[in-house]
């Protein structure tokens, strides 16, 4: 099979288009290719959705913790505790284990049990607790002078909030955001081994570097392409939150602005 | 009973990785700030690399590129005739009396073979981390405090074991502590390295797939297993936070910090 055959043949595999049977002898390294950069998708789609929705239950999370009232500030300070404090793995096995007895009570409740959306919603909470830790923080560092000026502008309550106290807390949370981001797509690849199974081998990258190191019992192939992918992928996102980055602080002097530093994290 | 020795793995291995990985970091450290180049490239490049490359993959492929290498090793030193290629097809030949651990060993010798790759593995990759950590200590020292130590004549090696060491921890700890929470949290990946932990036994325990086991009388328990595990952590996180906090009121007594300050000031 010519390396065009094969693209053809498996781009597309990890969504079941294409050859159903993956290949058994004689890998190529346009096959180690293909395959593992078909299954980039899953953890671009994981990554992108959880990325995007865990933003804004972020932004609620973090103002609740913030907020004086312990009714708000309680609950918020307890779900980011137990979603940072105990591993994305067991959760996600835990979640897993959950959903499978969810299963029986309700067929809608039927989807959660397959990665697309179980893991998607475990990963939508882990990074929401990740990320609204950050806001938080932002949002108590935001300078006192900015909320006076605010005060005498006689600008109050959500407009306070949206005019300037959001901006700011963005503008500070950014580059820790984006550190947040790199490591919630490093994460991704988490989901294939803990519990959801990969249904008719749709497995994500990880999934099929793995597949490829287990056939051939030779790591040295799959597993740099994987990291060859991954860093591409690292250096997209930076990429992206980059050019937001440049527009939250595009009122700066150009001298104080804050550098992006990238500092991704390793577990969680 | 298997599940609850487990949690004695955990704890094991936690207690030796620890140790072992901010000992690859102060190597690692030491060597990114030599004045030997070739050395220092290697200290860097050691910090970059594993830094760079993706966490579980690492983990991944780290157990079985060095089972493999020791293989390779004890290949060439123990049958330096044979002829035939190591790699034939999908197989990784090596002669016998060059396997490791080898076929006739008992069983426990393969655990334990199998639990000190996972042990260096997770030294090496956290190594990287400390020794990160560990660099940015060491320049955060102040300037001023070298300088005296020279002004009194200690040699650049005097100084550094003196003077820096001892005054790096206090700027350590903030990193350091938080790279202890990621490596408690990286121990379930464990299980991927084929060693018998928690999750494993969580796994195995809980689940009612096999009929045949009729020890385990009841349904799917995995559910409530995982949530035991999930408690376990979060109770091991909160406590390790109440210790460093207390370990970082220690070791700012006496510095020139915000922190040291301020006790300075309460006293």
């Amino acid at each position: 099979m010519s390396c065009i055959e094969t693209i053809g043949a498996y781009a597309f595999r990890s969504l079941g288009y294409g050859e159903r049977l993956l290949p058994r002898s004689d890998f190529t390294l346009c096959e180690h290719f293909t395959l593992i950069g078909s299954g980039m998708i899953w953890n671009i789609y994981f990554g992108t959705l959880a990325v995007l929705s865990g933003f804004f239950f972020a932004n609620l999370l973090a103002v609740a913790k913030n907020s004086p009232s312990a009714l708000w500030r309680k609950p918020a300070e307890w779900f980011i505790f137990v979603f940072r404090g105990s591993p994305l793995f067991i959760q996600f096995f835990f979640a897993y284990f959950l959903f499978l007895e969810l299963k029986g009570i309700s067929p809608i409740l039927d989807a959660f049990s397959s990665a697309w959306l179980g893991a998607l919603v475990v990963l939508f909470l882990n990074t929401s607790a990740y990320s609204a830790e950050i806001f938080y923080g932002a949002l108590r560092s935001i300078p006192k002078g900015d909320i006076e000026a605010a005060d005498a502008y006689g600008l109050s309550g959500w407009h306070r909030f949206r005019r300037i106290m959001w901006p700011t807390m963005m503008r500070l949370a950014w580059p820790s955001y984006t550190n947040e981001a790199i490591f919630l797509f490093h994460a991704t690849t988490l989901v294939f081994f803990s519990g959801f199974p990969a249904w008719r081998q749709k497995g994500d990258a990880l999934y099929y570097a793995n597949y490829f190191a287990d056939k051939t019992f030779n790591p040295f192939i799959p597993y740099p392409i994987l990291a060859f992918y991954f860093i591409l992928l690292t250096l997209l996102i930076i990429g992206l939150f980059g050019l937001v980055n440049k527009r939250l602080n595009r009122h700066i002097p150009q001298e104080r602005r804050t550098k992006m530093r990238l500092r991704p994290n390793l577990i969680r | 009973m298997g599940f609850y020795l487990a949690f004695g793995t955990v704890l094991l291995l936690l207690a030796i990785t620890a140790p072992l990985a901010l000992l690859f970091g102060f190597g690692g450290a030491i060597a990114a700030r030599s004045h030997v180049l070739p050395l220092s490239w290697f200290g860097k490049g050691y910090i970059a690399i594993v830094r760079g490359v993706p966490d579980i993959a690492f983990f991944l492929f780290f157990v079985i590129a060095l089972d493999q290498g020791i293989e390779w090793l004890r290949h060439k030193v123990k049958c330096p005739d044979w002829d035939q290629p190591i790699r034939q097809g999908s197989d990784f030949l090596v002669c016998d009396i060059a396997k490791m651990p080898l076929g006739t060993s008992p069983q426990w010798i393969h655990e334990i073979y199998g639990f000190t790759l996972a042990v260096v593995t997770f030294a090496i990759v956290f190594g990287a981390f400390a020794a990160n950590v560990l660099h940015g200590a060491m320049t955060a020292v102040p300037r001023a405090q070298i300088e005296t130590a020279e002004a009194y004549g200690m040699t650049r090696r005097q100084a550094f074991w003196r003077i820096t060491v001892p005054q790096m921890w206090t700027y350590a700890l903030p990193g350091l502590s938080n790279l202890w929470m990621v490596l408690i949290k990286a121990t379930p990946l464990l299980f991927l390295l084929g060693v018998e932990d928690i999750v494993y036994w969580a796994r195995e325990l809980g689940g009612s797939k096999t009929a045949k086991f009729t020890e385990y009388p009841h349904g799917d328990w995995r559910m409530w297993y995982f949530l035991a595990l999930l408690v376990f952590y979060l109770a091991f996180t909160k406590v390790s936070e109440v210790v460093l906090a207390r370990i970082s009121a220690r070791l700012s007594h006496g510095q020139a910090t915000i922190g040291g300050e301020a006790q300075r000031k309460a006293a």
